[in-house]
C-alpha cells in the first residue's frame, strides 16, 4: 500500500535540499567572483594605510568616510578591501589543500579498503595514531615547523586531514568489495587494481566528492586559524583570520573590523557545509 | 451491559483509504471474544484503537469506542491513559520484543501497580511473585531480578500474560500471542491464557488469524473481512453454519474442519467477488 | 570474561598508539630550522655559549641518542626542562591540566545537557514545527566549528550585551586561596561561592563554544535513535499501562536509545579536547593550549613534546573509558 505521506515527506525533504544547495553554490560563486576580480573591484588598496584615516565606522553610522564602505582597522586599512582580496588566500587554500589532501587519503582509504591485508593493517594503524593528535595543536607545530607561508598551510593540511577521507572511504571500499558485482568483474579476469578503479572506485565517488566539498570549508577555517595565531602568510597580506586577529584585539573600539570578516567567513565555512550536506542527499540512493 | 461496546468505529491511513468501516462489536464481562480474519483485514487495529496505541500514520474518523459506558474517545488524553491503564492489558504478538532490554523484569511486572494504581512496592512485588507462580515460572524471585535476554521466548511470553493479568483487568486484548513461538509452546501458552482468564474472569479479545484456536478458546467470535464485520456468532453456531459467505469460505479453507482426503479449498471467486461488491457497497454509503 | 579481554586489547592498542604518537613528535620537531637555543640567549652570544647550552639541553648529541635519552626520561617521570622558563616540563603541564580539564568537562556538560534536551524535545514533538526547527538549528550548529562559535559569542555576549568575561580564567584582581589548579572545583569545595561565580562567568562561553557543535551532533544522533526506540514493542506495551508520552520516553525509551549514541560522543568528545587549543587561545584562557601554541611560538622542543604527548595520552584514555562504559552500560555485554 503506497503511504501517501511519506512521498510527500520526501519531496519536502529534496525542495529543501535544493533551496540549501543553491544558496550555498551561489554564495561561493560570488566569493569566487570577487576573488578572481580583486584587484578590479575592490574599492581601496588593501594594504594602503592611512593613520588619520583608523578606525573608521562603516558607511551608516556617524564620522563615516566615504569611499571606506565598511570601515577602516587601527592602520586605516579598508576593511572591504580587505574581505575581497582575503578571498583569494580563503579560496586558493580551499582549492589546492581541499584537492591534494581528498587525493592522497582517497588513495590510501581505496588500498586500505580494497587491498585489507598488511595495508590496510598499516593504514588503519596510522589514522588511529593520527587521531590522537589534537588537530589545531599539530598544525600549528607543522607551521612551525616548515615556516610560515601559503604552501606551509596547504601541506600541514593535507598531512592532518588525509585521515577523514582514508576512514570513510576506506569503510565504503570495504562495502562495496564485499558485494557480488566486485566478485564477478574478478571471475571475469580483471585484475586487482582494474577492479578497484573500475568497479569501486565510481561506487564511492560520491560519497569523495561530498567529503571534498566538507574538507574545502575545514580548509578555509585551518587557513583562518593559522592566521589568526599569526603563523600563516606574511601579517601584511590580507587574510581573513589575520583580520580576526586584528578584530578580537580591538573588539571594544572597532566592533566592525571584528564583524565583517567573521561574518564572511561563517557564510563561506556553512556554504561549504551546506554544499557538502545538499549533494550528500542528492546522491544518497533511498532519496533520489 | 458489555463492558467493552465499539460503535460504527471507522479509523483510515491518514489522507488514504479506509482500514476499519463502521465496525461494531461487544465484549460481555469475563467474555472470551475471537477476532478472526486474514492479514490485513484489520482485526489487530481494533485492539490497538480499544488500547489506545494506534500507529502515528492512522487515524480515528468516527463511531465510539464505550469503556464500561464510557466512550474513550470523548476523554482528554491523560484521563483516557488512566482508564485504559488502570482497566485494560495487553498481551503482545512477539515476546522477544515486548520486553524492555535494559529493564529487570521485576518493574517491568510492577510498574503499573506502584506508577498509576499507587501500590506500594512491596505489595507490588509480593503480587509479581504470586503471579510468576501461576504462570509456571519455577525460581520466581530469580526471574524477576533477570534481565529479559537471559530469558528463552517461552518464558518472556509466560512474563507478559503474568504482566498483563497484574492490575487484574477486566480487558485484556491478546494480540496473536502465540503466532511467534514454535508450535509445541503455542499448547502450553494457549492453555495457560485460557486457565488464566478462567480464574480472574476477565473479557479477553482474542485477535487470530487461527480458526482452530478460536475453537479451543473462544466463546464468541467476530469475522472482519476488508475493514468490516462480517460475521458475529457463538463459536458452536459458527463451525455448525457460518451464516456469511466469507465465513463459509474460510472454514472450508482451514484444513481440520473439512475433509482431510479433500485437501484445502481456496476461498471462491465468486464468493470474493461478492463481499468486494458487499464492500464497495459500504463506502458509497450503503448498508447501515 | 569477556570484559578483561576487551580491556586487555585495548590497552596494547593504546600503547602503540602513544609510541607512535612519541615518536613523531620527536622527530618532527627536531626538523626545525633554527636553534631554539641561539634564540634564548641574548644577541652578545659566542658560539662557545650556545655549545655550552646545547650540551647542557642534551642538544649536540645525535637524533637517536637524543630519543633514546628523552624516553628513557618519560618512563621515569621526567619529560625534561622547559627551555623559555627553565622548569620541569612535567609541573609546568600538571599546572595547567586542570584549567583544561576543567574546560572539557564543563563544555561536555553543557554539550550533553543541550543535546540531550534537543533530542528529547524533538521527540516529544516529532513530525511538527518544533521538531523540523530543531533540525534546522542543529544543522546550523553542526555545519560551523567552535573557533567561529566563539568568535559569535565573544561578539554577542562580551560586546553587544556584556554578561560574561571573554578573556581570562579568574579577574586578576582576585586573591585566590587555593591549593591545587582544580579552581572551579576547589572554589565550590571551599564554599567560595563569589569566586566560583566569576570562574564561571569566565568559562561560559569558551565552554559554550566547544559544546555547541557536539550538543548538535548528540542531539541528531539521540533524536534519531529515541524516534526509531519509540516505534518499538515494549513502548508500545509501556503506553497501554498509561504511561503518559514524557514518561514513556524517559523511563523506556532513552536509556536503550542513549546507548549508540555514547560510542560516537566518545570519539566526539576527544575532538573537543582538541578544540580547548584554539579555544584558550581564542579567551585567553589560562590552560594547555594556550601553553602549547606559546610553546610552538618559542620552539620550545622539551615543552611542546611534553604536551602533545599528554593530550594523546588524554584522547586514547577519553576512548578506553568510552569503551568501558559502553560494556557496563549494555546489561547484554556485562552478563555475557
Amino acid at each position: 500500500m503506497p503511504d501517501a505521506g511519506q512521498i510527500d515527506g520526501r519531496s519536502l525533504i529534496r525542495r529543501r535540499a535544493g533551496l540549501r544547495l543553491w544558496l550555498s553554490a551561489g554564495w561561493l560563486t560570488l566569493l569566487a567572483a570577487a576573488a578572481l576580480l580583486a584587484p578590479w573591484i575592490a574599492p581601496k588598496d588593501p594594504l594602503a594605510q592611512d593613520l588619520f584615516l583608523g578606525r573608521l565606522p562603516p558607511f551608516w553610522m556617524a564620522g563615516a568616510e566615504p569611499g571606506y564602505w565598511l570601515g577602516t582597522d587601527s592602520l586605516g586599512r579598508d576593511v572591504l578591501s580587505r574581505i575581497i582580496h582575503g578571498a583569494r588566500v580563503a579560496l586558493m587554500v580551499a582549492l589546492i589543500a581541499g584537492s591534494i589532501t581528498c587525493l592522497v587519503g582517497a588513495t590510501l582509504g581505496l588500498l586500505a579498503g580494497f587491498l585489507r591485508g598488511w595495508v590496510d593493517m598499516v593504514i588503519s594503524r596510522l589514522i588511529d595514531i593520527w587521531m590522537a593528535f589534537p588537530p589545531v595543536l599539530f598544525s600549528i607545530l607543522l607551521i612551525a615547523v616548515l615556516g610560515p607561508g601559503l604552501t606551509s598551510i596547504i601541506i600541514a593540511i593535507v598531512v592532518i586531514d588525509w585521515t577523514r577521507f582514508a576512514r570513510v572511504v576506506r569503510a565504503e571500499a570495504m562495502a562495496q568489495g564485499a558485494m557480488d558485482y566486485v566478485a564477478s568483474a574478478r571471475v571475469a579476469g580483471r585484475g586487482r587494481i582494474g577492479t578497484m578503479i573500475r568497479e569501486i572506485l565510481p561506487n564511492v565517488l560520491p560519497t569523495i566528492v561530498v567529503l571534498l566539498t566538507l574538507e574545502m570549508g575545514i580548509a578555509v577555517i585551518v587557513e583562518a586559524i593559522l592566521s589568526f595565531v599569526n603563523l600563516s602568510i606574511s601579517t601584511d597580506d590580507p587574510t581573513w583570520g589575520g583580520m580576526i586577529a586584528e578584530g578580537r584585539t580591538s573588539i571594544h573600539q572597532a566592533w566592525w573590523v571584528l564583524v565583517f570578516p567573521l561574518i564572511t567567513l561563517f557564510l563561506t565555512v556553512l556554504s561549504f557545509s551546506q554544499l557538502g550536506e545538499g549533494l550528500k542527499d542528492r546522491f544518497d540512493p533511498v532519496l533520489r | 451491559m458489555s463492558f467493552l461496546s465499539i460503535r460504527n468505529l471507522s479509523v483510515r491511513l491518514k489522507k488514504g483509504p479506509p482500514l476499519l468501516r463502521r465496525v461494531s462489536l461487544d465484549v460481555q464481562a469475563g467474555e472470551v471474544r475471537g477476532l478472526v480474519g486474514e492479514s490485513g483485514a484489520g482485526k489487530s487495529m481494533i485492539g490497538k484503537a480499544v488500547l489506545g496505541i494506534l500507529p502515528p500514520s492512522v487515524e480515528i474518523t468516527g463511531g465510539e469506542i464505550l469503556l464500561d459506558g464510557t466512550d474513550l474517545l470523548r476523554l482528554p488524553p491523560k484521563d483516557r491513559r488512566r482508564r485504559i491503564g488502570a482497566s485494560c492489558a495487553l498481551i503482545p504478538q512477539d515476546p522477544l520484543t515486548a520486553l524492555n532490554p535494559s529493564h529487570r523484569i521485576g518493574p517491568q511486572i510492577t510498574d503499573r501497580l506502584v506508577d498509576i494504581l499507587g501500590w506500594p512496592r512491596s505489595a507490588a512485588e509480593a503480587r509479581a511473585r504470586d503471579l510468576l507462580a501461576e504462570v509456571q515460572i519455577p525460581e520466581p524471585d530469580r526471574v524477576l531480578r533477570a534481565y529479559p535476554h537471559e530469558l528463552s521466548g517461552g518464558m518472556r511470553q509466560r512474563i507478559l500474560i503474568a504482566s498483563a493479568f497484574a492490575a487484574e483487568p477486566k480487558l485484556i486484548v491478546a494480540d496473536e500471542p502465540t503466532t511467534a513461538l514454535d508450535v509445541t509452546v503455542q499448547k502450553q501458552i494457549l492453555k495457560l491464557i485460557a486457565g488464566m482468564q478462567a480464574r480472574h474472569g476477565t473479557a479477553l479479545l482474542f485477535v487470530t488469524h487461527d480458526l482452530g484456536v478460536v475453537s479451543k478458546v473462544c466463546q464468541n467470535l467476530s469475522v472482519l473481512y476488508s475493514g468490516m464485520v462480517v460475521e458475529d456468532s457463538a463459536v458452536t453456531d459458527f463451525f455448525a453454519a457460518p451464516r456469511h459467505p466469507y465465513s463459509r469460505a474460510l472454514l472450508a479453507a482451514t484444513p481440520k474442519y473439512t475433509d482431510p482426503a479433500a485437501g484445502l479449498t481456496p476461498v471462491p471467486d465468486e464468493v470474493i467477488a461478492a463481499v468486494r461488491a458487499e464492500v464497495a457497497a459500504f463506502d458509497a454509503g450503503g448498508i447501515a | 570474561m569477556a570484559l578483561l579481554r576487551l580491556l586487555a586489547i585495548r590497552l596494547l592498542t593504546t600503547l602503540v598508539t602513544l609510541a607512535g604518537v612519541a615518536v613523531i613528535v620527536f622527530f618532527v620537531i627536531r626538523v626545525v630550522p633554527g636553534n631554539p637555543i641561539a634564540m634564548m640567549l641574548p644577541p652578545g652570544a659566542t658560539e662557545d655559549d650556545i655549545a655550552r647550552l646545547s650540551a647542557l639541553y642534551g642538544l649536540d648529541q645525535p637524533l637517536l641518542t637524543q630519543f633514546g635519552i628523552w624516553v628513557a626520561g618519560v618512563l621515569q617521570g621526567d619529560f625534561g626542562t622547559s627551555i623559555t622558563t627553565r622548569q620541569p616540563v612535567l609541573d609546568l603541564v600538571l599546572g595547567r591540566l586542570p584549567a583544561t580539564l576543567e574546560l572539557a568537562i564543563m563544555a561536555l556538560v553543557m554539550a550533553v545537557i543541550l543535546g540531550g534536551a534537543a533530542a528529547l524535545t524533538g521527540t516529544r514533538f516529532r513530525g511538527g514545527r518544533t521538531e523540523g526547527a530543531i533540525d534546522v538549528a542543529n544543522g546550523m550548529a553542526l555545519s560551523v566549528p567552535d573557533f567561529l562559535w566563539g568568535l559569535v559569542l565573544i561578539l554577542l555576549f562580551g560586546v553587544l550585551m556584556p554578561v560574561f568575561h571573554i578573556s581570562g580564567r579568574v579577574s586578576p584582581a582576585l586573591d585566590l586561596p587555593f591549593t591545587t589548579d582544580f579552581y572551579l572545583f576547589e572554589s565550590l569545595l571551599r564554599l567560595r561561592f563569589d569566586l566560583w561565580a566569576d570562574i564561571v562567568a569566565h568559562m561560559v562561553l569558551p565552554a559554550l563554544a566547544l559544546a555547541i557543535p557536539l550538543a548538535a551532533i548528540i542531539g541528531q544522533l539521540l533524536k534519531q535513535s529515541l524516534k526509531e526506540t519509540m516505534n518499538l514493542d515494549y513502548v508500545t506495551l509501556a503506553r497501554t499501562k498509561g504511561y503518559g508520552e514524557t514518561r514513556v520516553i524517559l523511563r523506556e525509551a532513552l536509556r536503550n536509545a542513549a546507548l549508540p549514541t555514547l560510542t560516537l560522543v566518545g570519539v566526539q568528545f576527544t575532538f573537543l579536547i582538541g578544540g580547548t587549543v584554539i579555544i584558550e587561545r581564542l579567551f585567553s584562557y589560562e590552560g594547555l593550549g594556550n601553553m602549547a601554541i606559546d610553546a610552538v611560538i618559542n620552539r620550545d622542543l622539551p615543552l611542546i613534546q611534553g604536551i602533545v604527548l599528554l593530550f594523546a595520552l588524554i584522547f586514547t584514555v577519553v576512548n578506553l573509558i568510552v569503551d568501558l562504559l559502553y560494556a557496563v552500560l549494555n546489561p547484554r555485554l556485562r552478563h555475557a
